[in-house]
């Protein structure tokens, strides 16, 4: 009798939280209502014969337990019964399969009025690409991934002359405009996630693959790794913005293009540089540069610091120091950290450029007096 | 049968010393133990594993374990738990233990190589241990071993820890061929007189379809495994395409990341029903046992087990339908893993329907039995959400998938091996374990993980990441579902620890508890009549039993007993109608 109580108990609980329970889906904010509608008709048909197996249990649980003088029936099968079940679960099954089906027939088609939108994962970033007026987005290979070409756009292909390219972790996109995320990594496996779009895609290093969602709610969203990249993988976010098709059109043109970028009409100061390197080959993935806890040592306010090494001696951290960490990561291992760090090959104008972000971030640190959170953060915002 | 009258001519070579009678023992009984002991053993090892990563997630910074660590726990925690644990200890202890006895053979038909299969099976078990040991410490590429992460820098472990993962996987994969080319042989050639196919408990069938799985499952897993290590050491592109490693160009080129994924969920899929199989076998024979009742619809059950089985190889694109393969394949892969939900619900059916009309003895083989079934139908139901391809697009890599799967193939396998633990005990040591503690033990266990793993898929369907190492600054998380992290990890800590109860149990009632005599269950089927308890080396004394019927004859009207063992004929308990057994 107490485990068909328990049973009982379970089975309502299991409802009731399924219905009040606080952590339900994210507010839909794509063309994807009908993945949330199979989803309730799953919820629904799954509900029912979790109920309906579950109590049958139940009773006879309660009926058949053993008591003096209660025996068995002697009996083996029931062909009729065995089909009928069958035929109940064949329909349930297709209830299921058949809109599913129907929207997936959806999903695998991208509308002819899509937009094409390049996104590029690499351990532990985003970057976007936009084609041009021509409409046409340039061929790419990795070969051609240079300090500057990132995208590995080849510079012959006429076609990707004007690709507008993003190359901070945040994409912004026209409100009800189909797109047609075309999915390239340069590196490992990656997953563009965006909770609210409902769809999502793996990307692999060597095809292109693809999705498509209509954003049609004006907001900023996380869009984060779903596919195990590396250590930094849970570190791996950016944002996805909607705006109008006005503000879209506005913020797209001040957007450089692959040749603006190759013909350096664009430049950066020297820590700038730094920056975008950092960002580039994954350093800030494991160095947080706003002072909260990270695998390596951040970098906020490191630059002059005092460190104690793991043999514990000391030292100040300089110009020389930074460079022979980075070529050399294995010579002095600060204390209390692991070391997991692999050596980098940098030319000596980017490990000067890496340095002299490093010492930016002191700088800014003694103009921003409340920079020092609390060492139990693990995560690095790169925005 | 050939095998029965030549083996009954034979002399028995009774092992004399110490070391071939416990060590390099060729008895398929002591084998079965040491597979057990072992397995039992690293999914300890396991157990700790992912209490570190529920800290991690409940209370981050608490014990300061820094991301690499994570993952390789994360990496190191799947492969034991899948691998090591439950197919070792299904088909290496409970297959190796249960079929002699169950279709009355004096052994294994090669005892050598089923002494081999365990000793390289301890090897794999060692070097993949050894990987904690080495500079750089275990892979941390999740067990999917997804190259080209798996072999990439950016991925702890790259340094040794995945080579001695692949190394070990493939010493795994010949253990295991070893092992399953006896349970195959030994099933098809060794059934003693009267033992026919469609007389076999359902455990047999279920170790038997499995074991076939696996011997047509692994190589896809060995190649890959191969492979990868080729793409590694020597620098070879099977699964490297031209690619950047932090921001270095590597040598790589032409390679294809999905072909892994390919072979690998053509061996991933089955490998569920690798374990799922001799689970359904089990808990079929305890539900009929303890409710003393022949099981419901026997043949059905068979094939049942034998469509599930064949199905289980044309599913496998369901663990890929975001991974950029060509999108057209879902339909195909969405369909047939609706179509095997059919076998497995009449499964459901059938268990309940043998409760049914039954008389229920609150037994604990049977209470986590009865867990099985509750804990296995909401991981069924939950896998119809994954296996429909748009459902599964935003579900997918999210916390509902590892809900989803820990309800469905760890806890759920996982009381059927307790439960099986319990039921069997008494004829391996000839001991029964001690009730109140099993109580205590089944109540903790099945309560804690219904309140783990059911709260977990709403995180999911929240969006919620799997293998996250953190989840701080994600604002689309609610902050009460931190809360319910917390409250996982704790119930997680307290089954995690309360499984002492067992071990406990294991080892005082190995020489205190209450002997059990030949058959305390009074149960049918063969393994119960074996004249010793524990059985001797050979099972069943000079001549081979003689069976007569099926395993499931209780409660036959009329007579004294509630059951009729295997080995009895209709004149000897008095039957005198032509009433028979299912299948005799």
């Amino acid at each position: 009798m107490l485990t068909a109580i328990i049973m009982t108990l379970l089975v309502i609980a299991s409802v009731v939280f399924h219905f009040l329970n606080p952590w339900q889906q994210t507010d839909l904010a794509s063309n994807w209502e009908s993945m949330d509608q199979i989803l309730s008709i799953t919820f629904l048909v799954c509900g029912l014969f979790f109920v309906a197996i579950m109590f049958f249990l139940i009773y006879c649980l309660v009926r058949y337990r053993h008591r003096e003088g209660h025996t068995a029936h002697y009996g083996s099968h029931n062909k009729k019964l065995e089909g009928w079940l069958i035929a109940v679960t064949s329909l349930g099954i297709c209830a299921l399969l058949a809109p599913g089906l129907v929207v997936y027939g959806q999903f695998v088609k991208p509308p002819d009025n899509a937009m094409n939108v390049e996104v590029l994962g690499q351990q532990w970033r985003w970057a976007f690409r936009f084609p041009g007026d021509d409409g046409l987005l340039g061929t790419t290979s990795v070969k051609h991934i240079g300090p500057k070409n990132q995208f590995g756009i080849n510079p012959s292909d006429p076609n990707g002359q004007d690709d507008r390219l993003i190359h901070t972790n945040e994409l912004r996109l026209p409100i009800d405009q189909p797109i047609n995320f075309l999915l390239r990594s340069i590196d490992v496996l990656h997953n563009f996630y965006v909770p609210q779009l409902r769809s999502k895609m793996d990307l692999i290093p060597g095809i292109v693959t693809s999705f498509w969602a209509t954003p049609t709610v004006i907001g900023r969203y996380e869009a984060l790794c779903a596919e195990l990249c590396g250590v930094g993988h849970y570190n791996m976010r950016g944002h996805l913005v909607v705006v109008t098709q006005a503000e879209f059109d506005t913020w797209l043109s001040e957007q450089s293009t692959f040749s603006e970028i190759m013909t350096g009409k664009t430049s950066d100061g020297l820590s700038d540089q730094g920056q975008q390197l950092a960002q580039n080959r994954g350093c800030i993935a494991c160095h947080s540069v706003d002072g909260s806890k990270s695998l390596g040592p951040g970098w906020l306010g490191l630059y002059g610091k005092t460190e104690t090494l793991a043999d514990g001696s000391t030292l100040s951290v300089d110009a020389s120091y930074i460079e022979e960490s980075i070529v050399n990561p294995s010579a002095k291992i600060v204390r209390d950290y692991p070391p997991v760090m692999v050596a980098y090959e940098f030319s000596e104008e980017q490990l000067a450029a890496i340095t002299a972000y490093i010492q930016s971030l002191t700088s800014e640190e003694s103009s921003a007096p409340q920079a020092d959170t609390p060492m139990n953060k693990n995560i690095t915002p790169q925005d | 049968m050939a095998y029965a009258e030549d083996a009954e001519r034979q002399v028995l070579h009774e092992p004399k010393s110490y070391w071939t009678k416990y060590v390099w023992s060729q008895d398929h009984k002591v084998i079965a133990i040491q597979y057990s002991l072992t397995a039992i053993t690293v999914g300890l090892i396991a157990l700790v594993l992912s209490g570190l990563m529920r800290m991690q997630l409940g209370f981050p910074g608490v014990l300061d374990i820094n991301a690499s660590e994570y993952y390789q726990y994360m990496t190191m925690h799947g492969m034991i738990m899948v691998i090591y644990l439950l197919t070792a200890l299904f088909l290496g202890g409970f297959g190796n233990y249960l079929i002699p006895l169950m279709v009355g053979a004096r052994d294994m038909v090669f005892p050598y190589v089923n002494m081999l299969s365990y000793w390289v099976y301890l090897l794999s078990v060692l070097i993949l241990i050894s990987s904690f040991f080495v500079p750089g410490g275990p892979t941390g590429a999740g067990w999917t071993l997804y190259p080209p992460q798996a072999i990439s820098e950016g991925t702890p472990g790259t340094e040794w820890g995945i080579i001695l993962m692949l190394v070990s996987l493939i010493f795994f994969i010949v253990a295991a061929t070893m092992g399953g080319l006896n349970y195959v042989t030994t099933v098809l050639q060794a059934r003693t007189h009267g033992m026919t196919l469609m007389r076999m408990p359902l455990s047999v069938w279920g170790i038997f379809t499995a074991t076939i799985l696996a011997l047509l499952a692994f190589p896809a897993l060995f190649v890959s495994g191969v492979m990868m290590l080729l793409d590694k050491t020597i620098g070879t592109s099977f699964f490297m395409p031209e690619m950047m490693s932090l921001g270095t160009q590597m040598s790589h080129s032409g390679g294809s990341p999905v072909l892994f994924q390919h072979l690998f969920w053509f061996f991933g899929h089955p490998e569920v029903y690798i374990v799922a199989l001799p689970a359904f076998g089990i808990i079929s024979d305890i539900i009929s046992v303890h409710a003393r009742k022949i099981i419901f619809g026997y043949k059905m059950m068979v094939w049942a087990i034998v469509a599930i089985g064949g199905l289980s190889f044309i599913v496998w694109a369901h663990h890929m339908y975001v991974s950029g393969m060509n999108p057209y394949f879902g339909f195909f892969f969405a369909t047939t893993t609706l179509i095997i939900a059919v076998p497995t619900a009449l499964k459901v059916y059938n268990w309940i329907l043998t409760l049914w009309q039954g008389d229920i003895h609150f037994t604990v083989p049977m209470l986590f039995a009865l867990a099985f079934i509750l804990t296995f139908l909401v991981g069924g139901l939950t896998g119809l959400f994954l296996g429909n391809v748009v459902v599964d697009i935003p579900l997918s890599d999210t916390y509902f998938v590892v809900a989803h799967f820990h309800m469905v193939m760890g806890v759920a396998p996982i009381l059927v091996i307790f439960g099986a633990i319990y039921h069997w005990y008494p004829k391996i040591t000839g001991r029964m374990l001690n009730d109140t503690i099993g109580k205590l033990h089944f109540w903790i266990t099945f309560l804690g993980t219904y309140l783990i793993y059911f709260p977990m898929h709403y995180l999911g369907i929240q969006g919620m990441p799997r293998r996250y190492f953190s989840f701080e600054g994600l604002e689309f998380i609610s902050q009460s579902a931190y809360i319910l992290n917390q409250f996982i990890t704790v119930v997680a800590i307290i089954v995690g620890i309360s499984q002492v109860l067992f071990i406990y149990n294991l080892i005082h009632s190995f020489t205190k508890g209450k002997p059990s005599g030949n058959n305390p269950w009074k149960a049918a089927s063969l393994e119960w009549c074996t004249p010793d308890t524990p059985p001797h080396h050979g099972n069943w004394g000079p001549k081979l039993p003689v069976v007569y019927r099926g395993a499931y004859d209780y409660s036959i009207p009329g007579l004294t007993d509630d059951f009729v063992s295997q080995t009895s004929t209709n004149a000897s308990v008095g039957i005198v109608s032509d009433i028979e057994g299912e299948g005799s």
